[in-house]
């Protein structure tokens, strides 16, 4: 049991960056717009992330100055897809596509032409993790929670709830999500459909390009073309798993961290020791493809999702 | 077709126009970028004055991988499906390659066979999995295919460490010469390169791409399912069973790939840190070939060229991602299309206002 208390701590840096662009994601489907450029969006957040840390460092906010790089660059980046998928009426999934393969190759060569090799230099501490004195003497969820904690760890969670609360109980998130079901109807109303996608590809981008900046400076030294190893697919995987609810993709992000803190303690527990560690990392999305099957017949995915508006069309 | 052709084309000129601007903006000369191309294609080093023909052994060696991914991608296209999972289906055509290289015993010229013809199995079953998927629960192939990758990936690593026994967990033994793509007298042709026989496998995939698209019945009908997919049930078509076998097939070309990778250009099974990118790479081509075969061809080599560029531009001092830089704005122009379209239908209106 003692190594359960010990692998939470893991499991919540792991699932922090799942979770924020899991939700990133949310925004953008849920006004209509298919993002499974998440994971290049990510590479982009990362990348300013590492740079700006490393230039500031050792300044004391360096990291500070990092995570606002991330998400201000990821922003930036998602602004194509926006433009692409909802001016230019692009097929959703090739652009999402073309933002992928953008990522990798730009932020390497942006690598090379500041950093002089194909990565960022290391930076020194990255984030600071904190703790609070009082809480953290809680069993169980103390340790877990209020101790040793990336702030960027409770901003996942925060923004877990803002996500319901914007979603569930604004205007903005009712109108947000009347463009992702019938966009036609949305328009009937006075909404501006075009305003609103752009507003949950950009909220998206921003989340994605936090997550990016966590997870590079939380689990890594450096950027590098393989920082982001999928994280980006993982988040899109717990979005779906979590069938686009804040709630279920906190669940479904939790669970993907704990399966990856497993792949490293499973040598530590007689009964997974011979489950190979490659097996841990498929599960989430092995879990995806089972849940995607058993889920089929009741859509719980934004109906509209995927097509580009045509105000013509009923 | 004036479009068909005149958009791709477009595209590639753009992404060109911008990736000599990136360099520019970035103290870097276009010009190498474009002496690293040509003398990967023709082997001429202009600023020499030298020839090395090794250099176009190994633009045919990267050529050959993504035109396959791009057959696999444009087969699904063309029946109105994503295949985003090429990258998976080559992996499990490279398990797949792996094992028969190491397992079986067979005379040389036959034994390369059974491996080729293991690893388009395993890719086409790695592929008829999310199909079958799409087609008895209309769940997206997309989201599906990408999960399957990750899938592919984690397996191929297990694969390689726990089943084949790799001694440094990063590779497998060497295979038997009777397993191999290889030829010395390719290999000597091009003064050394990778070059070998993995070329007539793509081209026969080329033709038989070619060949069911467009003369056979079953071709006919995957298009009819890719143009609208009810108009093909109402004319009696059987829409589930076409979208099962174009994701298989498109699978058996990408598993294709992962054999002429494995027992071609390497001679060995390898553990991956992270997916390629021949899947992705596959959709560049795919898309830039406008889905024919004969553009996936010229795609293909396009590509191919681009890739092999990149040491030569690195050794001059351009930073080689600017390849990915320009392939990835292609794709982005591309996907751009009906934005495009309706500027070119409007800048021809205002030309001629009687055009439609």
């Amino acid at each position: 049991m003692s190594i359960l208390a010990s692998m939470l701590p893991i499991a919540l840096v792991y699932a922090t960056p799942i979770l924020i662009a899991a939700l990133g994601g949310l925004y953008s489907e849920r006004s209509g717009i298919v993002n499974i450029a998440l994971e290049g969006i990510m590479m982009v957040g990362a990348f300013a992330a590492a740079a700006v840390t490393v230039t500031l460092e050792p300044g004391p906010m360096a990291g500070c100055w990092g995570i606002l790089a991330g998400v201000a660059a990821g922003t930036a980046f998602s602004l194509l897809h926006a433009f692409a998928s909802i001016h230019l009426k692009a097929d959703q999934v090739v652009s999402g596509t073309a933002l992928n393969l953008l990522a990798g190759g730009l932020t390497i060569y942006l690598c090379q032409i500041f950093f002089d090799q194909q990565r960022t230099t290391a930076f020194a501490t990255g984030l600071a993790r904190l703790s609070v004195p009082g809480l953290a003497a809680i069993p169980w969820l103390g340790p877990a929670l209020f101790k040793d904690v990336y702030p960027t760890s409770w901003l996942a969670l925060l923004l877990v709830l803002l996500t319901w609360l914007i979603m569930a109980r604004t205007p903005f998130g009712l109108r947000l999500r009347a463009c992702g079901e019938h966009p036609q109807a949305a328009a009937s109303m006075g909404i501006r459909v075009l305003r609103m996608r752009y507003a949950g590809v950009l909220i998206s981008g921003a989340l994605a390009g936090l997550a990016g900046a966590t997870l590079v400076l939380t689990q890594d030294i450096q950027y590098s073309v393989t920082a982001v190893h999928g994280t980006g697919f993982i988040a899109l995987a717990c979005l779906i798993f979590g069938k686009w609810n804040p709630f279920g993709v906190l669940g479904a992000g939790l669970f993907f961290g704990l399966s990856q803190a497993l792949s490293i303690y499973a040598k530590d527990i007689p009964l997974l020791r011979a489950v190979p560690a490659d097996f841990f990392f498929m599960l989430p999305y092995v879990l995806t493809v089972i849940a995607l099957v058993v889920f089929s017949g009741k859509s719980a995915g934004p109906r509209a999702a995927g097509q580009p508006y045509d105000p013509g069309r009923r | 077709m004036r479009s068909r052709l005149l958009l791709p084309a477009l595209a590639i000129l753009s992404g060109f126009a911008l990736g000599a601007g990136v360099l520019m903006a970035t103290g870097r000369s276009p010009l190498g970028m474009f002496e690293a191309m040509l003398q990967s294609v023709s082997g001429v080093n202009l600023a020499a004055g030298t020839f090395n023909p090794r250099y176009i052994g190994e633009f045919i060696v990267q050529s050959m991988p993504i035109m396959l991914t791009g057959l696999s991608v444009g087969f699904a296209f063309r029946t109105g499906l994503f295949n985003i999972g090429a990258e998976g289906q080559l992996m499990a055509g490279s398990v797949a390659a792996t094992g028969v290289a190491l397992w079986v015993q067979a005379p040389p010229g036959i034994h390369v066979i059974l491996v080729l013809l293991a690893a388009m199995a395993a890719g086409g079953i790695w592929g008829a999995i999310p199909g079958y998927f799409r087609a008895r629960f209309n769940v997206h192939e997309v989201v599906l295919t990408i999960m399957m990758n990750y899938i592919a990936l984690y397996l191929n690593n297990w694969a390689v460490v726990e089943l084949f026994r790799s001694a440094d967990r990063i590779k497998t033994g060497p295979f038997p010469a009777s397993a191999l793509l290889k030829a010395e007298s390719l290999s000597a042709l091009t003064r050394g390169s990778r070059l070998n026989w993995g070329f007539v496998p793509v081209l026969l995939a080329l033709l038989v791409y070619w060949f069911i698209i467009e003369k056979t019945t079953f071709g006919y009908s995957l298009r009819a399912v890719g143009c609208n997919r009810d108009g093909a049930h109402y004319a009696g078509m059987k829409v589930k069973g076409d979208i099962v076998a174009s994701m298989a097939i498109a699978g058996v070309f990408a598993g294709l790939a992962g054999a002429v990778i494995t027992v071609g250009t390497f001679s060995f099974g390898r553990a991956l840190p992270a997916a390629e990118g021949y899947g992705f790479d596959g959709i560049a081509v795919a898309l830039a070939g406008a889905n024919a075969a004969i553009g996936i061809f010229l795609a293909g080599l396009l590509f191919g060229m681009l890739k092999a560029a990149q040491t030569l531009m690195q050794a001059q001092g351009i930073p080689k991602e600017i390849a990915d830089i320009i392939q990835a704005s292609i794709v982005l122009f591309i996907a751009m299309k009906a934005g495009i379209d309706y500027a070119l239908r409007k800048l021809r209106r205002a030309k001629d206002p009687e055009a439609p």
